[in-house]
């Protein structure tokens, strides 16, 4: 299945990218994902072990489950205000 | 009645202010957050801004939906600009009416505050020596690890 990681902020000028989509087997979590992208090497193992996501546009956990055409948000510590 | 929004282009008190206010209000409270010129004794020149609009907005509205609830007031609004801005440009205006003071000052507080751990927005500053950075933020709750949730943290 296809998820859609986005980037914001510093994650983005890290990765040099705003989107990506991401294939991962059936049953994949949040943290599934987070590893798949930082075995990918660098830049992208740059990124925290443990980042704050958004799916689909609400803050999740790593142990949740994501489903095809979810839009995972990596979500840099906020600065609001 | 509560408004939020992410704006790109300069925020207007007036306009803020129009969304509060009625008969049984005796209180107003608008609060401003502006740029500073300066971040641990660094001169700053200006500051950008950054949002994920599509989550940001129904965030802003739902610290906004609280705040009112905290008090019993349905006249919160709450505007947050992104993009580029100035020295003293204005990044949030929050007003809140309530019948008495306390709850307003109180609603107020809440919102900025909320803001702060949860929106989804960044800012990066300009220094007068050309440099730029992120400014450090803060892990919204309920986001990330889970060795962070309470099963698992006893």
């Amino acid at each position: 299945m296809s998820v859609q990681a986005l980037f914001f902020a510093a994650y983005r000028d890290l990765l040099g990218t705003k989107a990506l989509d991401v294939d991962l087997p059936e049953g994949a979590t949040v943290g599934d994902l987070v590893a798949a992208l930082r075995g990918r090497g660098a830049p992208f193992d740059a990124l925290p072990v443990e980042p704050a996501v958004a799916v689909n546009r609400a803050y999740a956990l790593h142990s949740e489950l994501l489903q095809a055409g979810d839009e995972v948000a990596f979500i840099p510590p906020v600065a609001g205000g | 009645m509560i408004h939020a929004a992410i704006v790109h282009d300069p925020i207007r008190n007036q306009d803020v202010l129009a969304h509060v206010g009625a008969d049984e209000d005796g209180a107003t409270v608008l609060f401003l957050g502006t740029v500073r010129d300066h971040a641990d004794g660094r001169p700053v020149t200006g500051m950008t801004y950054e949002a994920y609009e599509e989550m940001a907005t129904p965030v802003l509205h739902e610290i906004a939906s609280e705040a009112g609830q905290r008090v019993g007031s349905d006249r919160v609004a709450v505007v947050h600009r992104v993009g580029d801005l100035a020295i003293g440009d204005v990044s949030v205006a929050i007003a809140v009416s309530s019948p008495h003071r306390a709850d307003a000052y109180d609603a107020s507080r809440y919102v900025i505050e909320e803001i702060k751990k949860r929106l989804p927005v960044w800012k990066k500053e300009h220094y007068a020596d050309g440099a730029q950075e992120w400014v450090e933020g803060t892990v919204p709750p309920g986001a990330g690890a889970a060795s962070l949730t309470p099963k698992d943290a006893r």
